[in-house]
């Protein structure tokens, strides 16, 4: 136990000190997205451009002429980012430039309206990294469902809760056998770290999905975010992990969260998202979350 | 050098010798021939350029924009439903300055399924900030595609331009082409706001109204730019390659009573049907509308004028018919001819001149007779 | 203006054969231009191409409804498509058969393409091919000359057989 502290702050003090992030966001009070996006930009370095499709970091990096971003951000439309990114890594290819290329785009511009051209974009094998940072709603618009909405979970378009499960993001992604995909949440920044610069050392297309909780998405208190992140990968409901050239690695936390995941209840219960949601509902949830559990616990272990 | 094509190959021939570092494209009827004879180039070690082969034309053009600013020249084709589908990226090209150059070839729009000539796909980005120009021969495609790069990359400029021409009946006739050594025609690609991680910016973020209208007065102003910019280059091009080009290409308008305004093959099939006019004592001319945007200042002061419109504006009119009026407070007699690939002959033009009711309009083979 | 329609059916090469006619035309210095009448490209169904020939640039696009000269590559089209539609009062007729047929006028003159394919074993996909002799017929007939087609062919084909056909047809056809 001592040792993995020890090993965990050393590398905390190797984060570079450089920011890319600047301190002026028009970032919600407690947003994790922003959050994430200082590490992927520490991470990632200043020889980075980001592509960013319509999503909250749209409005997060502030209004022309003024910018919180110190790399270069290329913002395009909704369904586009993963297209756009594929014409940039290549132009940046014929220049002989090693200028990294990374996506960072919210669930509805990945799961819904943009899944078309990351399908593309992977298929081909672009040279870039695609980051989906998931809030599981239309955050920027106030809100809505979107196909990462959680069962259950209620939004600005699903008032009395949403009806079906969450996408499968990662299995979709998965199937296109890209070099290296991880999961990552926002409440653990140094798994973040390492799963991007891991991805952007390998060529090819890399996938990370980031757990982003939202507080006035998910209807809690602004200082609750890193706690709520860490209650998802405590209870089960998001696993972290990698994948390289298909295999299965279940990063540390969640390691130990699939051995004894605490109560489902404890990340619910607060969110106002799950107001008086159905025993029904609440007993679906806990069955996804254990089928999840099994499959990869079961696949790790070369079961299947 | 001197050889026998179609549209379609005089496009991809002129893109070859433009070089670009992107090219990202999506096969659509007619312009397939296009994408397959790039990827012909490219598999021959012809032609080094990346080439993406999307999954959308959404994405061919999102691919061109985020290609274009990371600093390469760039290049696609479409047509009809594909140019439909990309249209968001369309607008987007445009307000992001990139000097992108894409190929349409002109086709119907569903429903039903029609593949023929049609001019309603390109109209429907009028409004986008792209150049379009309009093509009527084999040879033109290749040499207005060639220009195209130069207008688009022009500082003045930096716009995107659509090269548009007939599904069909130019995409796939053959005719002769010649081809040119470009030498330093095309100056190397240069983007002033190509992205620079040694100096990094913000591309296009929130944006308030005053600093947004600011910007959209930049695309006109820059539209405006450009009359001057395509006059320069084509004369630039005619004397390095000996073709000339302009705005319009007027056919024995001088001492023209009636002139007819058509674009693509039927405007150059209307300078036939001015021949036999004039074998028939009736002074007319022909006047071939090249650009559509910037759209070009029009002499007709004085003259009778029939407009063949191939598209219409539901509820309002034929395109060029209402921009002819809007332009020149002319009342021309506008017809509209030749939708989903209509055949419309020489005999027929001349017949639209001859019968001619300034004012009205005319849906040529279907309300004629009422 | 020189005006010729081209009746086959689909896969028979028709449009191939207004392609290579026009590029004979071309070697000979003049002007032309072959397009043919697109439609959903079916196996099988009759098509038509268009090619016009003049010593002046060409700027005619529509369809040709008067035509100098009509070639049938397949006479059994003559069953359901009215090939002599619009012949000039001079025109000429050309059919790929072995005999004369009747009621095609006067200057209806035939060429067994399909034997002369099948001698040299040039079939592809399971039918003969026919574009490339036809042209040593319109060779013949003074349309182009015999070696603009025999480098249009070459132009357009590596293997040597195209040629030794088309010079086939030329020395088969009586005119």
């Amino acid at each position: 136990m001592t040792n993995i502290v020890k090993r965990s702050v050393s590398i905390l003090s190797a984060i570079p000190k450089e920011e890319y992030l600047l301190k002026c966001t028009s970032a919600c009070a407690g947003c994790s997205s922003s959050l994430c996006l200082r590490y992927v930009l520490k991470a990632a370095g200043p020889d980075s451009v980001l592509v960013v499709p319509a999503c909250c970091t749209s409005v997060l990096q502030g209004i022309y002429p003024g910018t919180a971003m110190n790399v270069p951000v290329y913002n395009i439309a909704f369904a586009a980012a993963a297209a756009c990114a594929s014409g940039m890594s290549d132009a940046f290819a014929k220049l002989g430039k090693k200028t990294n290329v990374i996506v960072y785009a919210g669930d509805g511009g990945t799961v819904d309206i943009g899944i078309q051209a990351l399908s593309g974009a992977f298929e081909r094998g672009t040279n870039f990294l695609y980051i989906c940072y998931d809030n599981e709603a239309y955050g920027n618009t106030g809100m809505q469902r979107s196909g990462s909405t959680p069962l259950g979970a209620r939004t600005t378009t699903t008032p009395g809760g949403k009806l079906t499960a969450k996408k499968d993001l990662d299995r979709i992604v998965e199937a296109h056998n890209p070099p290296y995909m991880a999961t990552a949440c926002s409440a653990y920044p140094l798994d973040l770290y390492k799963k991007v610069k891991k991805a952007l050392s390998i060529p090819g297309p890399k996938f990370i999905h980031i757990l982003a909780p939202c507080p006035p998405g998910w209807r809690y208190p602004s200082e609750k975010t890193v706690e709520m992140g860490k209650l998802a990968v405590k209870t089960g409901m998001w696993v972290l992990y990698e994948r390289e050239f298909g295999k299965l690695a279940i990063s540390g936390p969640s390691r130990a969260a699939m051995r004894r995941p605490a109560p489902l209840e404890e990340y619910i219960g607060g969110q106002g998202r799950f107001k008086n949601m159905s025993p029904e509902i609440l007993d679906e949830m806990r069955h996804q979350v254990e089928r999840s559990i099994r499959r990869l616990a079961s696949e790790e272990a070369g079961a299947c | 050098m001197l050889t026998i094509a179609t549209g379609n190959k005089a496009v991809a021939a002129a893109a070859k010798a433009a070089e670009p570092g992107v090219i990202a494209a999506y096969p659509i009827t007619p312009q397939t021939e296009i994408v397959e004879q790039i990827a012909e180039y490219i598999n021959a070690g012809d032609l080094a350029s990346q080439y993406i082969l999307v999954e959308s034309e959404h994405s061919a053009m999102a691919a061109c924009i985020g290609a274009s600013v990371g600093g390469v020249r760039t290049f696609t084709a479409t047509s009809s439903h594909g140019l439909l589908y990309m249209h968001e990226m369309v607008h987007w090209a445009a307000g992001a300055r990139l000097p992108i150059v894409m190929a349409n070839v002109n086709r119907a729009l569903g429903p039903g399924w029609n593949t023929w000539a049609e001019h309603t796909d390109a109209f429907s980005q009028r409004d986008t900030g792209w150049l379009q120009v309009f093509v009527s021969t084999v040879q033109e495609a290749y040499d207005a595609t060639l220009m195209a790069f130069k207008i688009a990359e022009d500082e003045r400029v930096l716009l995107p331009v659509m090269v548009n021409l007939d599904g069909f009946t130019l995409s796939h006739i053959m005719q002769s082409l010649e081809t040119v050594e470009i030498g330093d025609f095309l100056p190397p690609y240069h983007l002033p706001h190509a992205i620079d991680t040694e100096n990094p910016c913000v591309y296009g973020p929130m944006t308030g109204p005053n600093d947004h209208f600011r910007f959209r007065w930049d695309i006109e102003r820059s539209m405006r730019d450009a009359r001057g910019v395509i006059a320069e280059v084509e004369r630039e091009f005619a004397e390095r390659f000996g073709r000339s080009y302009a705005p319009t290409e007027d056919y024995r308008c001088d001492d023209a009573d009636v002139i007819v305004i058509a674009m693509g093959t039927l405007g150059k099939e209307a300078e036939v049907a001015v021949d036999r006019l004039r074998d028939d004592g009736i002074r007319a001319g022909s006047m071939r509308l090249r650009w559509f945007r910037p759209f070009p200042d029009l002499d007709l002061a004085g003259r009778e004028v029939v407009v063949i419109d191939r598209d219409y504006s539901f509820g309002f009119g034929g395109v060029i018919a209402g921009s002819v009026r809007a332009k020149t407070g002319i009342e021309p007699y506008s017809v509209i001819a030749g939708l989903g690939g209509q055949e419309v002959t020489y005999n027929d033009i001349a017949g639209f001149v001859r019968d001619r009711r300034p004012g009205e309009e005319t849906w040529f083979g279907v309300n004629e007779d009422v | 203006m020189y005006e010729i329609r081209i009746h086959s059916r689909g896969g028979q090469g028709g449009v191939t054969a207004a392609r290579l006619l026009a590029l004979a035309a071309f070697r000979d210095g003049k002007y032309a231009t072959a397009c043919p009448f697109y439609g959903a490209e079916r196996r099988g169904a009759p098509v038509v191409s268009f090619v016009r020939i003049d010593a002046e640039p060409i700027k005619i696009y529509s369809q040709i409804h008067e035509p100098d000269l009509v070639i049938v590559l397949d006479t059994s089209i003559m069953d359901v498509v009215d090939v002599l539609q619009g012949l000039k009062g001079d025109g000429t007729v050309l059919l790929n058969s072995a005999h004369p047929l009747e009621g095609c006028g006067a200057s209806c003159l035939h060429v067994d393409l399909t034997g002369i394919a099948l001698a040299r074993d040039l079939v592809i996909a399971g039918s003969p091919i026919l574009n490339t002799p036809v042209l040593g017929a319109l060779a013949k007939m003074g349309i182009v000359t015999l070696p603009s087609v025999q480098e249009a062919i070459r132009e357009m084909f590596t293997d040597e057989r195209n040629v030794q056909a088309a010079e086939a047809a030329y020395g088969g056809l009586k005119v």
